[in-house]
């Protein structure tokens, strides 16, 4: 056997090998293709914001003034808007995500969770737009009838509540974010907690730990990494997002502290000036701010890099 | 099997030099989107040899693709500068089409008819008005119960012609404004909310109570929205409609420039509405394609004459007859390498 065996795997050995060699040189073009997009990307537009970074330098991150009539422009209030609406998405969105997941993932009773999960996964599907439609039409009218007065009534001290109701603004934003981002935090959180091998669990649950204890300490820490990458993911959505935000948050290029207040953010100032942008100029702070959002984005997503690794070490440790 | 196929061949061969269709391109202005492809597709009915393309991009991607010959006509809401008529490769004619107007809306209790004084509109969008029971908004609406409520001011905030218009005439009728803010399609605003889109100030306006934004009249109509009358440069307080606008291209035409590059904003006459606009073609006067611009010329022959019934039904004012004529001799002067492409009739 062993003498007709040796030839047959020998013979079988080469092509695998060149088969190897194709797939790995078609896989490497796949991921060099994606660096040269990035590239491509950043270096165009580059190109085009120079003359922008010319006229503005690097006044133009620290400046409010947004003026298309006198061509004056200053980024500030746009990158204010779209860190603080992203932030208060995840602030409302990852307590609701991954304790959805947690329930979907550890303690839902077996017959609600496909069901659930696929409900979870319809709400990620729903264009930007309905929600954005939704959001004038019925969260405006909601926060600004109810809500903010409320807040405004009981925290009202706080400058974060403060000014007069609208309905639109900073906090219609984030709540409409959170709203989007919530389904992606859950399904990928989910995911994650469902990939945690059981002897995890059924060790937890030995050395006599409680159902929230086996939770905490076997799933959610070993799991750790994937979550923050869950995270990551509705945080990328609620950057980037555009029509959703544009139709709830106000337009008004301004840095205000109370979420109370209209606000802008860099995707939506480019989707909504764009089109109408005819000077050169006017279109070159454009793309300046679409640079910006890139490189916002790059920064933010480093330090949730950093974050897992300063995080990283008692998950290793549990492997071992 | 053959035999189909042979007749699908022989179909091939035959059919494209028996329809051989010219197709026209254009890329512009979203207001009059729906007038223009309404007139393609009637056109095509006149002319089964000619087919329409047209992307609305908005104003400025319109005159840049004109500009940089990648379509075959532009369209604009806003004339283009002396610069960027300067930047284009050779001359290009402005062809008014039809006229839209802006109204203001409002949301009051019980929503009255409102009447406004232009420096009025200008102080409230200027954040100088502030409440709604202020003498000067009561001083024009003598019989109307107005609250002791802050204005909620709500504008575009997405760049369009309908900002262009709206500030064009503030900039006209209040130097503050002019000097402040001035006019383009987008502006930096003393105050209010931006919403996107028509439908994103009109949903912001029905929300609020106490809110004033600015929307084209077509969609206020539609939407049975309550619009305000506005003092005219004749002194009268005018409702904006079909016929009020077109006023505004009548009593223009007097002085009309024989580039059609005006403003109407504020025009003379009497019965003119003076938030109005014409929205505009863009086209070489030079073509470089005899058979495109012939094509296009008969085109915009037949739009400025037949076509203009259209305007109604889609809430678009038509151009006055003063002005058609005007068109018509501008039309006649597109030519291909020096040769009229409309005979004078």
């Amino acid at each position: 056997m062993s003498v007709v065996a040796i030839p047959h795997i020998a013979v079988r050995t080469a092509p695998r090998n060149l088969g190897d060699r194709i797939l790995r040189g078609v896989l490497r073009l796949a991921a060099l293709v994606l660096v040269l997009l990035v590239a491509a990307i950043v270096v165009e537009m580059l190109r085009t914001a120079l003359p922008a970074m010319h006229k503005f330098g690097w006044r133009f991150v620290v400046t409010s003034t947004w003026d298309p009539v006198a061509e004056r422009f200053g980024a500030l209030p746009f990158v204010y808007g779209t860190v603080v609406s992203s932030l208060l998405a995840l602030l409302i969105a990852v307590p609701l995500g991954v304790g959805a997941a947690i329930y979907l993932a550890e303690l839902a009773p077996a017959w609600i969770r496909p069901p659930l999960a696929f409900l979870v996964e319809l709400v990620a599907a729903v264009p930007s737009v309905i929600y954005g439609l939704w959001g004038i039409f019925v969260l405006a009218p909601l926060l600004r009838t109810w809500v903010q007065p409320f807040l405004g009534a009981t925290l009202g001290f706080l400058p974060l509540f403060q000014g007069p109701p609208y309905g639109v603004g900073m906090l219609a934003a984030g709540i409409i974010l959170a709203i989007m981002v919530v389904p992606f935090i859950t399904a990928v959180s989910r995911e994650v907690l469902l990939a945690v091998p059981n002897t995890q669990r059924e060790a937890a649950l030995a050395l006599g730990a409680t159902r929230w204890e086996t939770t905490r300490m076997a799933v959610l820490r070993y799991g750790r990494s994937g979550l923050v990458g869950a995270i990551l993911l509705g945080l990328g959505r609620a950057l980037g997002e555009t029509m959703a935000v544009t139709m709830v948050i106000g337009n008004r290029p301004e840095v205000a502290l109370s979420l109370f207040a209209p606000g802008y953010t860099m995707a939506s100032v480019i989707a909504n000036e764009f089109t109408e942008a005819t000077s050169d100029l006017y279109l070159s702070a454009l793309i300046d701010i679409g640079l910006l959002l890139f490189v916002v984005t790059v920064i933010v997503n480093a330090l949730a890099r950093l974050l897992v690794w300063s995080v990283g070490g008692p998950v290793k440790a549990i492997r071992e | 099997m053959k035999t189909a196929w042979i007749a699908t061949l022989a179909l091939l061969a035959f059919v494209p030099p028996a329809s051989a269709q010219t197709l026209i391109n254009g890329a512009g202005a979203t207001f009059p989107y729906p007038i223009y492809s309404k007139w393609f597709d009637e056109y095509a009915k006149v002319d089964p040899e000619v087919r329409f393309n047209y992307q609305s991009i908005g104003s400025g991607g319109g005159i840049k693709q004109i500009s940089s010959r990648t379509v075959d006509f532009g369209a604009s809401d806003g004339p283009m500068t002396d610069e960027q008529l300067k930047q284009a490769p050779s001359e290009l004619l402005h062809i008014p089409t039809v006229l839209g107007a802006v109204v203001a809306t409002y949301n009051l209790p019980g929503n009255p008819k409102l009447s406004f004084t232009p420096d009025v509109l200008a102080d409230i969008f200027l954040g100088k008005i502030t409440k709604w029971n202020d003498a000067r908004i009561a001083a024009a609406n003598s019989g109307v119960q107005l609250p002791d409520q802050p204005i909620l001011v709500v504008h575009r905030s997405d760049g369009s012609g309908t900002t262009y218009i709206w500030v064009d005439y503030l900039s006209k009728v209040s130097p503050e404004w002019q000097q402040k803010v001035g006019k383009g399609t987008s502006v930096n605003w003393p105050v209010g909310l931006g919403g996107k889109g028509n439908e994103g100030v009109a949903g912001q306006v029905k929300n609020t109570p106490g809110a004033l934004g600015y929307v084209e009249l077509a969609y206020a109509v539609k939407n049975k929205m309550p619009v305000a009358a506005v003092k005219n440069a004749a002194g009268k307080f005018v409702e904006p409609t079909i016929a009020s606008t077109t006023a505004a291209a009548a009593g223009a035409a007097k002085s009309m420039p024989a580039d059609f590059r005006v403003s109407l904003t504020n025009a003379p006459g009497e019965e003119a509405y003076p938030i109005a606009s014409f929205t505009w073609l863009l086209v070489y006067k030079d073509q470089p394609n005899e058979l495109k611009g012939r094509a296009l010329a008969k085109f915009l022959w037949w739009m400025s004459h037949e076509g203009q019934k259209y305007a109604d039904d889609l809430l678009y004012a038509p151009l006055p007859q003063p002005v058609v004529k005007q068109v018509e001799a501008k039309i006649r002067q597109i030519t291909y390498q020096g040769k009229p492409l409309v005979a004078a009739r």
